[in-house]
This record gives structure tokens, C-alpha cells and sequence, in this order.
């Protein structure tokens, strides 16, 4: 067994990354699943919005303690460049996770929606009351999604691949 | 046959040389742990993995249920029948917007604890329809008209309902009114419904049949100004006490029987036009008008009136004090989600009212995309002629 293999990430990244994965994956599923149901919509956009809104704060505080934490080193099966490939996703996807929300957030405020977090609690908005700006936040945001969902099977393929065709202990990194 | 040995435990190629004692050992690789059999398992299991998410994310997306009636296709549904008219709504195409208030006299706070029934007054936008999607289709009398509206709440909240002159809605699912839609298609030689496929729709769906007779007993008034609206759909109202009721509402006209209505011959925006003369005079008011359901009542079911004896409350007074030709930033640019809501009103049960949140979202976002041309009626149009 390699040296390597023992090195975990701290308690606060391993919470902070499984709970962000089932967030992300549960909204990345809403997401698709609502706007193409006529039944679904509304409930799954109420369970939406707080969900991004958990997702952002989350995203920051993530961001926030990646500056401040080093991640343990690659592994001995990581060559030069998948570690730049795994450097510059890991990059991709905090972009991907702080954009994707403040851009639905952007979104609902320049389509002027009330943007309900729950009940009576609302943000305000952060964007201008204008239709055209509407349509190009609306697209970026399914853009953003697609990305956002392509980056995460490719890391978890990666991840996968390393655990169970390379069996190098990988995932134990990030495990409990 | 003899059964084979497909164990790739054994070594039997260079490659996959797992046990090979004489190779270098490899930098990388636990070689004790990476046998051929192990990889391919382990590779199909990735493989198997890859598959599953991407094929959950495609069949949540819809993308694999192609006879699924989704709010895309009912939004198609609107481009077959009328054509598709860019910037426009697919429904409710051809409008005006206006601006006013809602005066609150209190008494809805008795049902609701929304901050819309609280004494006092709140700014409204508002939005004149005619249904369809045709933009610049002529006025003519029985054609359903709409008044949708947004109240702006102090707190940031708001309320917005989509209304129209009939007593009760025509559909009590969206695949009944999606298939009422279809058929309601006018064929190319008469400009009229397929007379057979409307027949077999009202065999199909007798809920529409009783609606049509109920709508025929209740003709429209001749303008808009004399028009009741009504909300159509249930919905539950929770007071501060927290009791929740099923209600409706209706906005019942204060300017009734008043003359200014010319009649089709008038013009092509007649309707509109009367209207816009009418709101330049004085403002119109509506009042607000909350119908209480009983437990029987069907919450479900916007095809079936409420009893008359049912007790009402008059909420106050919907104002409205100045109209707009459609432009960027007023009413064209609201979508008028009957869902969205403040807090003390919540979506009944009725299948209807999520469908139309979905389809108006739809709806909404192409014409966003797409470029804009200017509405048909044109307030300053009808102001010069004065």
C-alpha cells in the first residue's frame, strides 16, 4: 500500500463535499424533471429555489475552506496530466456551483418574480426588470446545468475508474 | 462442450501479465490487485454507473418520453394551432397593459392572512387579453377575454392571477384542454373547427359539454370595462389563525350597462378600443370579490360552479387608472403565473393550475427569446383620433 493512500481530506471537506454532491445531484434532477412536467413543476420549483439558495451558501463556505485547507496530495497512479485535467475540473466545478445559482437568482429577479425562498421569506432581487436580459440568464442556465451535470459524471467517472478498474484506494480519500 | 475458462486470474497475454514476476514492477499500479477480469468488471461497472446517470438525467429531461405532454409540447400545441408569432404569448396573444391599484377594505383578511387583505392599498399591473394566439386577431364579442393581474406587495411578496369572462373553465384537465385545443383547430377552407372532431371531443370529455352549457347561459357583456372576470380555480386561504379555506374569486364590474361600445363594425380593435377611451375618461374599478367553498365543494374541478348560496366577501376595490400599448418593462414582460402567490394563498388540488404555471413558464421563456414587434393595439393610435 502506498504512502499516499492513508492521507484523507479533513472531516469539514468530506461533509462538506457529500452533502454537496446529494444537493447538487437532487437539484440537477429537479431541474430537469420540472421543466418538463406539466403536473411537478410547481412543488419541484418551491423545493428549487431554497435548494439553490442552500446550494450557494454551501458553495461559499466550500470555497472559503478550500482556501484555507490543502487538499492531500494526488495519488502515485495520477500522471502529470490527469492531475492538471483533475486540477482544472475541480476549478470548473466551483465556478460551476457558486455561477449556477446567483444566475437562477439573476434569472427570477429580471423576469421581476418574487423570489420565494420559503413562505414569507424572500431575497431580493439582483438583477433589472427586462425580458431580453431574462432570456439570456434563462439560457445560461441551462447551459451552466449541462456543464455542471457533465463535469460531475466525468469526476465521478474518474473517480470510479480509479477505485475500481486502477483499485488504488482513490475514493478513500474523500470516504468515512 | 466443456465449459470455459474465462478466469483471467490466469495469465494469457503479455498485456494483462498480472503475475509476471520477471516485469519490472510498474510505477503506477498495484499490480497485486489489477487483474484482466477485475479491470473489465471494474470498467463495466463505470460504464454501468455512466449509464444509469446519464440515462435518469435524459428520462427526468423528458428526452426519452417523446409521448409525454410536456410544457414544451403544449406549447407547440398553441404554435399548430395559430402559428407561431415571435414575442408574443402563445395564448391570450393580442393585449393591453395597464396600471392602477387594489384598495383593500380589510374583510378578506377574515380568510386570508396575505398581506393584499390587510387594510389598505397596493399598486396593481395589469394585462387586457383576448384569447388565442393570434396577436393581431380582430375583436369580436364572444371571443374570451382576459384581465390578469399583479398585485405588489409592500414586503416584496406578490399575487398574480390570470382571469377571464367566463363563468367556469371549459377543461377540467390540461389533456382535456390540450385536446380541446387540437381540435378546436379552424380547417384551411372554412376557417372553422373540423365540426367531426369537436363532436368527438364533447363525446370524449362530457365535463366540457356541461361547462359549454353553463358558459352559453352567461353571454358576454359588451366591453371590457362591464366584463366580470373570474379567477376559475380553487385555492386554499389560511387566515392568521390558522384555518384554511377553499375559495375562488371574481372581479365584478362597477361600471355597468355603459354605453361607448360601438359593435364589430367598429373597427378591428374595437374592444380595445372602447376600453382604452373608456380608462382615459375615468378609471375602472372592479371589486374584488372572494367566494368561500363549502367541504363539498370540488377543488379539482374548474368546469363545476360553486353554489350561489355560497357566502362571499368583497375585499375591496381593483382600480385601474391608466392603459399602455405593450412595451418592454410593463405587463408584456410579466408572466402571470397563477402560481405565483403570497403567503396565505396556496394551489389547490386542481391539475390545471400546475400545468398552467408550466406551460406560462414555457411560454414565457420563448418568446424571451425571441424578437419583439410591436402590439397591435396602440393606445396613442386611438388617443390622436380624439
Amino acid at each position: 500500500m502506498s504512502a499516499n493512500t492513508g492521507a484523507r481530506f479533513t472531516l469539514l471537506s468530506r461533509l462538506l463535499h457529500w452533502s454537496m454532491a446529494v444537493m447538487v445531484i437532487a437539484q440537477l434532477l429537479i431541474g430537469v424533471t420540472m421543466v418538463a412536467s406539466l403536473s411537478y413543476y410547481p412543488l419541484l420549483l418551491a423545493i428549487h429555489r431554497p435548494l439553490g439558495v442552500a446550494i450557494l451558501v454551501f458553495a461559499v463556505v466550500r470555497l472559503v475552506n478550500r482556501l484555507t485547507h490543502h487538499p492531500p496530495p494526488f495519488l502515485a497512479t495520477m500522471g502529470p496530466l490527469e492531475r492538471r485535467v483533475a486540477t482544472w475540473s475541480e476549478r470548473l466545478l466551483y465556478v460551476l456551483l457558486l455561477a449556477q445559482p446567483l444566475v437562477g437568482w439573476a434569472m427570477l429577479s429580471a423576469a421581476r418574480f418574487p423570489i420565494v425562498v420559503y413562505g414569507p421569506l424572500h431575497l431580493a432581487g439582483i438583477a433589472p426588470h427586462n425580458i431580453t436580459l431574462y432570456a439570456v440568464l434563462r439560457i445560461s442556465h441551462s447551459i451552466l446545468a449541462l456543464l455542471l451535470f457533465l463535469t460531475f459524471t466525468a469526476h465521478m467517472c474518474a473517480v470510479l475508474f480509479h477505485t475500481l478498474v486502477l483499485r488504488d484506494r482513490l475514493i478513500n480519500r474523500m470516504a468515512f | 462442450m466443456q465449459p470455459r475458462d474465462d478466469s483471467s486470474d490466469q495469465p494469457d497475454s503479455g498485456m494483462q501479465d498480472n503475475q509476471g514476476v520477471d516485469h519490472p514492477p510498474d510505477r503506477w499500479l498495484n499490480k497485486a490487485t489489477l487483474t484482466r477480469r477485475g479491470a473489465l468488471i471494474g470498467m463495466a461497472a463505470v460504464a454501468g454507473v455512466a449509464a444509469v446517470d446519464v440515462g435518469a438525467f435524459g428520462y427526468a429531461g423528458g428526452w426519452l418520453r417523446p409521448d409525454a405532454l410536456t410544457p414544451s409540447r403544449f406549447a407547440d400545441g398553441f404554435e399548430q394551432v395559430y402559428g407561431r408569432h415571435d414575442g408574443f404569448r402563445r395564448n391570450h396573444a393580442k393585449g393591453l397593459s395597464a396600471t392602477g391599484s387594489f384598495a383593500s377594505n380589510g374583510a378578506g383578511a377574515a380568510v386570508c392572512k396575505a398581506a393584499v387583505f390587510s387594510a389598505g392599498t397596493v399598486p396593481v399591473i395589469g394585462r387586457f387579453s383576448l384569447s388565442g394566439g393570434l396577436p393581431d386577431q380582430p375583436d369580436k364579442p364572444d371571443t374570451v377575454r382576459g384581465l390578469a393581474l399583479a398585485f405588489l406587495l409592500p414586503n416584496g411578496q406578490q399575487w398574480r392571477t390570470a382571469m377571464i369572462n367566463l363563468p367556469v373553465f371549459p377543461d377540467s384537465t390540461p389533456e382535456g384542454f390540450y385536446e380541446r385545443l387540437l381540435a378546436s383547430k379552424p380547417l384551411p377552407a372554412t376557417s372553422q373547427p373540423d365540426p367531426q372532431k369537436m363532436e368527438a371531443f364533447l363525446v370524449r370529455h362530457p365535463e366540457t359539454a356541461e361547462a359549454m352549457k353553463i358558459i352559453k347561459q352567461s353571454p358576454p357583456s359588451p366591453g371590457f370595462s362591464d366584463s366580470t372576470f373570474h379567477g376559475l380555480n380553487a385555492f386554499h386561504a389560511t387566515n392568521d389563525k390558522g384555518v384554511t379555506v377553499a375559495i375562488r374569486w371574481t372581479a365584478v364590474p362597477l361600471q355597468t350597462g355603459q354605453p361607448g361600445v360601438p359593435g364589430a363594425s367598429a373597427g378591428r380593435d374595437y374592444l380595445f378600443d372602447a376600453l382604452i377611451r373608456a380608462v382615459s375618461r375615468a378609471p375602472l374599478a372592479w371589486r374584488l370579490v372572494l367566494t368561500i367553498g363549502a367541504h363539498e365543494d370540488p377543488t379539482d374541478d374548474a368546469t363545476k360552479p360553486w353554489p350561489d348560496s355560497r357566502p362571499t366577501i368583497d375585499a375591496g376595490t381593483i382600480s385601474i387608472g391608466a392603459v399602455q400599448t405593450e412595451a418592454a418593462g410593463n405587463a408584456r414582460d410579466i408572466n402571470f403565473d397563477p402560481l405565483v402567490l403570497p403567503d396565505g394563498i396556496a394551489a389547490s388540488d386542481d391539475p390545471l393550475l400546475s400545468a398552467r404555471s408550466a406551460v406560462y413558464a414555457r411560454s414565457f421563456n420563448r418568446r424571451a427569446e425571441e424578437p419583439k414587434r410591436p402590439s397591435e393595439v396602440n393606445v396613442s393610435e386611438v388617443r390622436d383620433e380624439r
